[in-house]
């Protein structure tokens, strides 16, 4: 699902974020990508949302060779991805439910088909109480878990997460995992950047590890 | 029929279609496929979406009355200005057709000739071919008319006797610039006449100075365009501002530039059309209180001259220059501020 070949990222300050790395992630598979702030962790996600590009070496998701997409199919290669973000980025000008069906709107579905599917993410996350809330009225967990419910809406074929459990209690931290969990469980390739050791060593999934911009470790 | 079968689901499935069902641990889940839409489905979001991003769009204008009323008159003011200029400059330009279509020769006697020779002559010139009509102003009615239009008659009561010429007007039977001055030119000849003047003149000078007028307009219309492209640019960069959450995020879920673009040119096109239909009132607001005087001066000059405002083809025309002009200034504010906000 996920190819790193070789991947050098180098920032025009010449500091380099990643250099040569190479890991696969298979179809359906679930990985925590760890190491220390600064190893590298969210350059690498964001090179498989095109949100950077890579200096050398070739990044593939689903086979498709990120680098030759050309800038008018950017958005569509990020409809395939949902992401969850540590501060989860969500609109506090508008309700749960309304933040939720933004990217089914923006991926064009109809509205009637649009509120069923964010109502069954608000549902799976166990918010659908909350859905006419604005998101700055829930707590921290909630707000995460607004922002994983609009990360799978569109049932994305790879979900990443960038630090999920950042602001959260070791408690709420493992119910958020649980939910990554079960996406991983019907289909979904997961990926999540975390520096919460204690908490993914208790959990049985694959540990890539980077340190300095380097893998040290594909946990294979 | 997707409806049917979603019904039935467990509910806590979720409302999704993927097929094909897989089977695993002996429940049946669904995997996580990318979905695909249908195109005819694609073509109908397509357009609700394009109603329902203007109607949006719409309401938000709404929402910020007082900044929205102010960018709507400066809009107004840039676009009536010359909107006005353009009707006062197709007034005159009227006027000056009226008079070219009627002119006349004046033949200015020598004061050594009589009355009753220039009667003769006018009624000689009658005959000529090339001459329609003829009217003789003797010197005694040119005095009299001078006191009475000028209210300076008592100046000839110093005088020993009558300054002012007899006068022949003489009307061609042909009209045409190119036929009136060798016209003029073989009055000139005649012995009694000492000038023959043409009454075009005047006109010839209003037409230059509308032609200088008209330029002047388009330079100034040239000033404004850029002045509504600048105020609707910057209303939208705000806008932009305000939304840049909203865009980012947009974009990291798939917005493509063209889903973020499109409320910001809605944004354009309402504060064009509304723009253009204040600045359509406002210059028939001013028209309406420049009528009286100018029917007032126009019967001071026993004209029958009436003002005319805008016509349909040029409100239209109006309407559709300021909406052009609104969705050029916010496609240009766009373009430049997205690239600058890309996520980072």
């Amino acid at each position: 699902m996920i190819s790193f070949d070789n991947v050098t990222k180098r920032y025009p300050n010449g500091y380099d974020a990643l250099s040569q790395i190479s890991f696969s992630l298979d179809k359906g598979e679930m990985a925590f990508l760890t190491g220390h702030s600064g190893a590298g962790k969210s350059t690498l996600l964001k090179l498989l949302m095109l949100m950077e590009r890579p200096s050398n070496g070739r990044v593939l998701v689903g086979d498709q060779d990120l680098a030759r997409l050309r800038h008018g199919q950017i958005p569509y290669h990020r409809r395939r991805i949902g992401v969850v973000f540590q501060n989860h980025q969500l609109l506090f000008d508008r309700s749960v439910f309304e933040n939720i069906v933004l990217p089914l709107r923006i991926c064009g579905y109809d509205p009637e088909n649009a509120a069923r599917r964010a109502r069954a993410a608000l549902d799976k996350v166990g918010l659908l109480d909350k859905e006419k809330l604005n998101p700055v009225v829930l707590s921290g967990g909630e707000q995460q878990r607004v922002g994983i419910a609009r990360a799978i809406v569109h049932k994305p074929q790879l979900l990443l997460a960038d630090e999920p459990t950042g602001n959260l209690d070791p408690k709420l931290s493992e119910e958020i995992m649980r939910l990554f969990q079960q996406f991983n469980q019907v289909g979904t390739t997961v990926l999540i950047a975390s520096h919460d050791l204690g908490l993914i060593a208790r959990m049985p999934h694959r540990v890539v590890t980077l340190q300095r911009g380097r893998l040290i470790s594909d946990g294979k | 029929m997707e409806n049917n079968t979603l019904q039935n689901r467990p509910r806590n499935k979720g409302a999704v279609r993927v097929q094909p069902k897989q089977k695993l641990d002996g429940k049946v889940i669904r995997g996580a496929e990318h979905h695909r839409l249908k195109v005819s489905d694609k073509g109908r979001s397509y357009l609700r979406h394009h109603g329902d991003v203007a109607r949006d769009s719409f309401y938000s204008l709404l929402a910020t009355p007082l900044t929205t009323f102010m960018t709507l008159a400066v809009l107004a003011i840039a676009l009536a200005l010359p909107g006005a200029l353009y009707t006062g400059l197709d007034n005159l330009q009227q006027i000056s057709d009226g008079w070219e279509g009627d002119p006349r020769i004046a033949l200015y006697l020598h004061t050594s000739v009589n009355e009753s020779a220039a009667e003769q002559l006018s009624r000689e010139l009658l005959l000529r071919e090339d001459v329609a009509a003829t009217e003789l102003i003797t010197a005694e009615q040119g005095m009299l008319e001078f006191s009475r239009l000028s209210g300076f008659g008592e100046v000839f009561s110093f005088l020993d006797s009558n300054p002012l010429p007899a006068v022949v007007m003489v009307m061609p039977r042909n009209l045409s610039v190119a036929v009136v001055p060798i016209l003029q030119a073989n009055l000139q000849a005649l012995p009694q006449v000492e000038d023959a003047v043409v009454d075009m003149e005047w006109v010839q000078r209003l037409e230059a100075l509308i032609e200088l007028a008209e330029r002047a307009v388009w330079v100034l219309a040239g000033l404004f365009v850029v002045a509504v492209l600048l105020v609707v640019g910057n209303t939208i960069r705000l806008s932009i501002e305000n939304r840049r959450e909203e865009i980012i995020i947009a974009k990291l879920v798939g917005a493509t530039d063209a889903y973020v673009r499109r409320p910001f040119l809605y944004d354009g096109v309402w504060f064009g059309i509304a723009g253009g239909l204040l600045a359509w009132l406002l210059i028939q607001i001013s028209l309406l209180l420049l009528d009286s005087p100018i029917e007032q001066l126009a019967t001071l000059y026993d004209s029958r001259f009436t003002l005319s405002g805008l016509g349909f083809a040029e409100t239209l025309l109006l309407l559709l220059l300021s909406i052009l002009l609104g969705l050029l200034g916010a496609w240009l504010a766009v373009g430049r501020h997205l690239r600058a906000i890309q996520p980072r």
